[in-house]
């Protein structure tokens, strides 16, 4: 047991003293903020910098009314023919042309235009002419706007979770599909790091031969689970780092940059709505974020970051050990793969779609699939026993999968130079001691 | 009491019997040969010594003791396959690889420094082993195998990729090791070293032991009644004693004959019987070396 601490310690040290754990810890929770930082940033100056396209219109049926909220319209005076051939000579976005037709049945509307338009500007048009023949129909059928305002009425639904307490809490399905998504895609990307970290580091001892002076002193168990042990510790200490580094970080970037970004979202969304609702909006979403138990949803990732690395990291030291070069070890990388691309595919088709769906059920209660998919549906809420369950299947799984491991890893780290299939690893696992 | 015995230990792997009943014993402070051709269970043998793989069955005495996981700290194994983590500083190294072979980390520090003085390498205490040459990396691990004092070393292929130098110096070591009370069993099948070194021997053949015994013993048993003799004047011996086995003319008139002797005519009676046909200059015994009876083993078994 002293045994497998040292080798814990040692692997802890040699990473965390490198300067590229320096660099990782610092860099990515500065880059991932930065990132979206720069993108709100250019959103935003682009949309305030927008101009309008001016669109010049040839109006044959004397029902347009120009709308300007997306585009300038000037009319043009003369016939199609005409306006096409000054248009080639202009530099406005386009020419509309509308001939004269039966409110019931609009025929041969055209929009000229030199590059293919966007399907926004195409809708927006059509939106135009459309609400302009609603309202010329209406007209007709002697309804004013008064009565058809009386008509609408806005319904907005307040989502509350009644939790088994009793307490209620409001939620917002696409805070949480955010969530969701962002945790699970994490979860695939550390999972993958790490255990490729530790085939690495066991590529590395075999190459450099060290690993037969090793295993005359300590059993090759010992030192498996004391470099997948090691790594664990240092990926947590990172993750602390990081938890640490985001929370400060984002309160900084959130008040510089968060309270305009959903604001900005709000304004283009509602048009020309109510300007005291737009506050209303944003303040409602930073409402919802705090809904969120963020220390329900970390605890929960790091026990899945932890149980998926033990898991996976032990499939990826058989890899290691089996092999004699990264180059080599790529062909056993499938295997291990596929239900990673299970659950990662899984994550966008089913669970985040319907988290409480059967198939999002036992994604993320199968070991294999469980860390992204748990991740997935972490935040919308899980009943308590799904959530046991799949921490008991998780913790089964990476018994089995360091068990099977342990038997293929003590026998390849002593192989050099054999031609390795998946029937000469059966072979290993099958070998006595 | 025998440093090590092994008794019928038997190894199978799924397609081939690696070791078949293979009862060695090695007397203490004695340097001991492992021999044999590749893939005879050489290194099976000793991984199992060294408890990396464990033997299907026989037993295994180490000191008197049944081999157990406390005797780790007991050996120290130089393997064929060697080498040390190419990131690690040589100081930090070798404290870890004798800390896990159990020691404390302060005795571990001590006795580090106290074999890099030894080697006049302090200089490369702070070095990464990827900085080191060769040769120098060669002495770390070295002392990577020694350092933790331990009763019994195994070395395999010790001076594979050793230079001259490097050799003479780890050669050395080893006598005074085994001065100190040390047993060494060396695996190899470099004749020379065999000559040189080994008190005793052990010769493993197609996972059977073949022969064992002292080296003194061995040449005794494997000597082929056969004399060189520098003479000068060819000469005749009469054929129902002697046989003639081949005759160099070495100068002139002087010639080297090696002859063997038919029945148990004594060497003296050989002599006697020389003086008469020819002028003796010199006579001696052609002692077999382990090279020519390793050959003649392991050939012997194959035409079998």
């Amino acid at each position: 047991m002293n045994k497998i601490l040292l080798i814990i310690q040692r692997e802890f040290l040699n990473r965390v003293q490198k300067k590229s754990f320096l660099i990782a810890t610092i860099l990515l929770p500065l880059i991932f903020p930065a990132i979206m930082a720069v993108l709100v940033f250019v959103a935003v100056e682009q949309k305030k910098n927008a101009t309008k396209e001016v669109v010049y219109y040839v109006d044959e049926s004397g029902f347009f009314v120009p709308d300007t909220t997306q585009f300038f319209f000037r009319k043009f005076e003369g016939d199609v023919n005409t306006a096409k051939i000054a248009f080639q000579y202009d530099d406005s976005y386009g020419l509309l042309y509308i001939p004269a037709f039966k409110l019931s049945d609009p025929k041969g509307i055209a929009l000229y235009t030199k590059v293919n338009p966007g399907p926004n500007e195409v809708g927006e048009l059509e939106r135009i002419l459309e609400n302009r023949i609603k309202e010329l129909k209406m007209q007709r059928l002697n309804i004013d706007q008064k009565l058809l305002d009386s008509l609408r009425t806005n319904v907005s639904i307040l989502n509350v979770n009644l939790s088994e307490g009793g307490q209620e809490k409001n939620s917002d399905s696409r805070v949480l599909f955010g969530v969701g998504m962002t945790c699970g895609i994490l979860m695939y990307m550390f999972i993958f790091i790490y255990g490729a970290q530790i085939m690495q580091g066991i590529i590395e001892e075999k190459t450099s031969k060290v690993v037969e002076v090793i295993v005359s002193s300590v059993k090759p168990f010992q030192l498996m689970m004391g470099k997948i042990i090691g790594l664990a510790s240092v990926g947590l200490l990172q993750f602390l780092i990081w938890i640490v580094l985001i929370t400060t970080l984002t309160s900084i970037v959130l008040g510089f940059f968060g309270l305009e970004m959903p604001q900005q979202q709000m304004m283009n969304e509602m048009g020309q709505q109510n300007p005291a609702m737009q506050n209303e909006g944003a303040m409602e979403f930073l409402k919802m974020m705090g809904q969120i138990p963020f220390g329900y949803v970390i605890f929960n990732f790091l026990f899945y970051f932890l149980g998926g690395y033990l898991l996976y990291g032990a499939l990826f030291a058989a890899v290691g050990s089996a092999v004699d070069s990264p180059a080599e070890a790529q062909q056993f990388m499938f295997p291990i793969t596929i239900p990673m691309l299970i659950a990662y595919f899984g994550l966008f088709t089913f669970i985040l779609e319907d988290p409480h769906g059967s198939i999002s059920i036992w994604l993320s209660i199968i070991p294999f699939t469980a860390p992204i998919a748990m991740m997935g549906r972490i935040a919308f809420g899980v009943p308590d026993w799904q959530l046991a369950l799949s921490m008991i299947s998780l913790i089964a799984g990476f018994i089995l999968t360091t068990w099977v491991a342990g038997r293929i890893y003590r026998v390849g780290i002593l192989m050099h130079g054999t031609k390795i299939n998946y029937k000469v690893m059966a072979k290993w696992f099958m070998m006595k001691g | 009491m025998e440093a090590l015995t092994t008794s019928n230990v038997t190894k199978r792997y799924t397609n081939h019997l690696a070791l078949d009943q293979v009862s060695i014993s090695i007397p203490q402070q004695t340097i001991f040969g492992l021999l044999g051709p590749n893939g005879a269970g050489k290194t099976t043998l000793i991984r199992i010594i060294n408890q990396i793989i464990n033997a299907d069955s026989g037993d295994i005495f180490i000191f008197g003791e049944p081999l157990q996981e406390k005797h780790i700290g007991t050996i120290g194994y130089l393997p064929e396959e060697r080498g040390l983590y190419k990131k690690l500083k040589v100081g930090e190294q070798l404290i870890y690889l004798a800390q896990l072979k159990g020691l404390s980390k302060k005795v571990a520090t001590e006795k580090c420094k106290a074999w890099i003085r030894k080697f006049e390498i302090t200089e490369w205490w702070n070095k990464k082993v990827e900085d080191l040459s060769k040769g120098m990396a060669q002495k770390v691990q070295f002392i990577s195998t020694v350092m933790h004092e331990p009763k019994l070393i195994i070395l395999d292929e010790p001076f594979s990729g050793f230079d001259p130098v490097n050799a003479q110096l780890i050669t050395q070591e080893i006598l005074e090791l085994k001065a100190k009370g040390c047993t060494i069993i060396f695996s190899t099948h470099r004749m020379e070293t065999v000559e040189d070194l080994c008190d005793h021997i052990a010769l493993l053949d197609k996972s059977k032991k073949i022969l064992e015994g002292s080296k003194k013993q061995v040449k005794e048993t494997y000597r082929s009644n056969t004399y060189w003799v520098e003479h000068k004047g060819s000469f005749d011996l009469p054929k129902t004693k002697y046989e003639l086995l081949e005759q160099q003319n070495l100068e002139d008139s002087f010639f080297k004959s090696a002859v063997r002797v038919i029945d148990d005519t004594s060497p003296n009676q050989l002599i006697r019987d020389l003086t008469l046909v020819t002028e003796v200059h010199s006579f001696f015994e052609k002692i077999p070396t382990m090279s020519e009876i390793f050959i003649s083993l392991v050939k012997g078994g194959k035409n079998e």
